[in-house]
């Protein structure tokens, strides 16, 4: 088993099927887009040899819905709802990035009350974001009818009360279209951010138990170490970012290296691993989970007084014209950066809104690492990276 | 006459007992995996749902028989009916009291671990008479699996019949009886013995951390991803009984089957038996899985060395 387990890579993952030679008697496994594990709509088509698999192919696209194409008839303040569609697991992070696009364009300074709150909400997102996705990798390992489900209900439990608290400020539990063009939308409600603090409490309390059913856990460390190695070459090449490009001990983390919202006053410390394996990513999330827990509590009493909408008051905001100019903003979200670059042409719609996914960058490691693996590891693998499809297929 | 209607009743008793208690155990253990993940579990039908399993079997039962055109119909009819088959034909030796039995034969322990062996193939003909990749891969490896740990459940089973010196499964329970449970005496013995006959039987029975070849977030739902209905029902309470039979042949081998003091004997067995059940769940729903490469290796590297170091132990003990 052992000496199978080691093979080379033994097929190009740039070689096309058609180029594929068909002489070794490979087992053709579609694997999605309709597969328990395939985190929405993704598909994998894996070649087998026995359990081992020998070549990767991946594909994007089953949950495109044309949203850069969309944005471009939309006017500017109606595409802060639609990219909340983009990444459903962070939305909030989403629609930041592009109204921080339109503001840069617009030359609004927006002010300090309003970055602080994006910034505290952006660190809830992560807590929420990697809450989820602890759940679904463990369900991953761990089966659906087992201890994995264990893991993320409990984990989703704690993702509801970041929830609860976003629906209290916005309305919206999912979607919150709280983001507009110079500020927010929603001021905090009368006595949230001790509320904050008592759901960050629990939470902190059982990150605990998180770690214990995973990280300390010998067979999630059996089934994680040393699967899926991104070499830290590969991973710069490939464009990865956030936590998959932290996993490989490479220190890159936009909070810090190109500041926004308020992480120019205060900011998380960045959490590295070693070792690039799924391991290291679990490592990495596990720890910004208990890090921005940290960050949002000890942060949250210092949010400064003032206005949360600056620029000039927005009567009819339908009727904002961006001048001509083109611009790119990147910000860490929970996945890496969300890069957006806006052409925008003095209309009242962008003529042009490009999305850069995380997701997308992190799906285009799957066909370098998977071979050499067995199926199972292979689901461990793309449980790691943490796709979020909508994001990914735009 | 009266010799026949009595295995007649008895059997019909304990074919029945099986069949509910594996009804009620299931619901249990919803209910159970509901409190584990703080969720309430089934609440709906009956009183705290205790008719959910009755719900169950009529939705099962309403269900259109969908069989692949492809599929290898023969095969594929059979392997559910044989694998529910072999698990309750694994209950008829298992003694729930000095009385409660449904053959009392010499070869009880045999018997038990040659159906036991039996019970992969309707699994591996499921796979592979559903002619789909995940059902088939999920085939290979309980074939794989099965094969591996057939091996220290058979030499741990092994160590309770040299201690007794008989191979009917009352007989030992009556040993067990006379001289302690051989869990605690000779503790170094049956503690191990004990611990290495309930991992293969987590095994055989494909519970987590060793359900490999279900793996639903692999392979969508290993050798059952086509079946439907009752044919799915049939797998499903297969895999049920297999793990009380298992439970109840643990209890039966380890924990001195009926004996104890205050209560009649099969309230004893029952007792035991349900106790390991609910251990087999609690590990199911607290623990992820294993890969099947690991398997193998936990299997060849550390159960059955310390299986075969076990079974001499137990025949230096009995010869001493």
């Amino acid at each position: 088993m052992l000496q199978t387990l080691s093979v080379e890579r033994r097929v190009d993952p740039h070689l096309s099927i058609d180029k594929y030679d068909p002489e070794a008697e490979l087992l053709l496994l579609h694997m999605g887009p309709q597969h328990p594990a395939t985190h929405g709509v993704f598909r994998m088509d894996l070649y087998l040899d026995g359990e081992i698999v020998v070549k990767a192919v991946p594909y994007v696209g089953y949950l495109h819905r044309a949203v850069e194409k969309l944005c471009e008839k939309l006017t500017y303040s109606q595409i802060t709802p639609i990219v909340d569609k983009n990444d459903y697991v962070a939305p909030m992070t989403n629609e930041q990035a592009v109204n921080m696009a339109f503001e840069k364009l617009l030359a609004i300074e927006v002010p300090r009350r309003a970055r602080w709150i994006r910034m505290i909400f952006a660190e809830l997102q992560r807590i929420a974001s990697h809450l989820l996705w602890l759940g679904t990798f463990t369900m991953d390992l761990g089966g659906a009818l087992g201890g994995g489900t264990t893991v993320f209900m409990h984990s989703f439990r704690e993702r509801e009360m970041i929830m609860d608290l976003f629906e209290e400020v916005s309305g919206c539990r999912f979607h919150y279209n709280t983001h507009t063009i110079g500020g927010n939308r929603h001021d905090l409600p009368a006595g949230w951010a001790g509320r904050v603090k008592e759901a960050l409490a629990v939470i902190e309390a059982r990150i605990s138990e998180y770690e214990g059913m995973s990280l300390e856990n010998r067979i999630f460390v059996k089934r994680t170490k040393g699967v899926g190695v991104i070499e830290p070459g590969l991973a710069l090449e490939l464009g990865l970012t956030g936590p998959m490009l932290r996993a490989c001990g490479i220190d890159h983390d936009l909070r810090r290296d190109a500041p926004f919202h308020a992480y120019d006053e205060v900011a998380p410390r960045v959490i590295v691993a070693e070792g690039g394996d799924c391991l290291a990513r679990a490592r990495v999330r596990l720890g910004e989970l208990k890090e921005s827990v940290r960050f949002v509590r000890e942060t949250i009493d210092s949010i400064p007084e003032g206005s949360i909408n600056g620029g000039r008051p927005i009567k009819l905001p339908n009727s904002i014209k961006i001048p001509p100019g083109q611009t790119y903003v990147g910000i860490e979200t929970p996945r890496g950066e969300l890069g957006t670059y806006l052409i925008a042409d003095g209309s009242a719609n962008p003529y042009r809104l490009k999305i850069r996914p995380p997701s997308l960058h992190a799906l285009s490691a799957l066909p370098y690492v998977l071979p050499g693996g067995t199926v199972s590891d292979a689901l461990a693998i793309l449980g790691s990276v943490d796709p979020i499809m909508g994001e990914a297929d735009r | 006459m009266n010799v026949v209607l009595t295995a007649v009743v008895t059997c019909v008793a304990i074919l029945t007992g099986i069949l509910t208690a594996t009804a009620w155990l299931i619901w249990f253990e919803r209910k159970f995996s509901g409190r584990m993940q703080s969720r309430l579990g089934p609440t709906m039908v009956g009183p705290s749902g205790l008719a959910q399993p009755v719900a169950d079997l009529v939705k099962l039962l309403q269900k259109e028989d969908v069989v692949p055109e492809a599929a290898d119909r023969a095969l594929f009819d059979l392997a559910p009916k044989l694998a529910a088959l072999c698990a309750l034909g694994a209950a008829a030796v298992v003694p729930f009291s000095a009385t409660v039995v449904g053959a009392k034969i010499d070869l009880g322990v045999l018997f038990l671990l040659a159906i036991g062996a039996v019970t992969v193939m309707p699994v591996f003909m499921a796979g592979w008479a559903s002619n789909n990749k995940f059902a088939l891969l999920g085939g290979m490896r309980a074939l794989a699996q099965s094969i591996s740990y057939e091996v220290p459940l058979v030499l741990s089973a092994m160590v309770p019949v040299i201690l007794a010196g008989s191979m009917d499964v009352s007989k030992i329970v009556e040993a067990q009886t006379r001289d302690g449970w051989y869990l605690i005496d000779p503790v170094w013995l049956g503690l191990p013995a004990f611990g290495l006959f309930l991992l293969a039987m987590l095994a055989e029975s494909n519970r987590i951390p060793f359900d490999i070849p279900e793996a639903e977030s692999e392979l969508v739902a290993g050798v059952t991803t086509e079946y439907g209905g009752m044919k799915f029902a049939l797998f499903y309470l297969g895999e049920y009984v297999h793990t009380l039979v298992a439970s109840a042949v643990a209890s039966a081998l380890f924990l001195g089957g009926w004996d104890g003091p205050f209560a009649p004997g099969l309230h004893w067995m029952v007792a035991k038996t349900v106790g390991l059940f609910v251990f087999v769940y609690w590990m199911r729903w607290s623990l992820l899985r294993f890969r099947s490469d690991q398997l193998m290796r936990i299997c060849w590297y550390w159960l059955v060395p310390l299986a075969v170091a076990l079974l001499l132990g137990a025949g230096a003990w009995v010869v001493l």
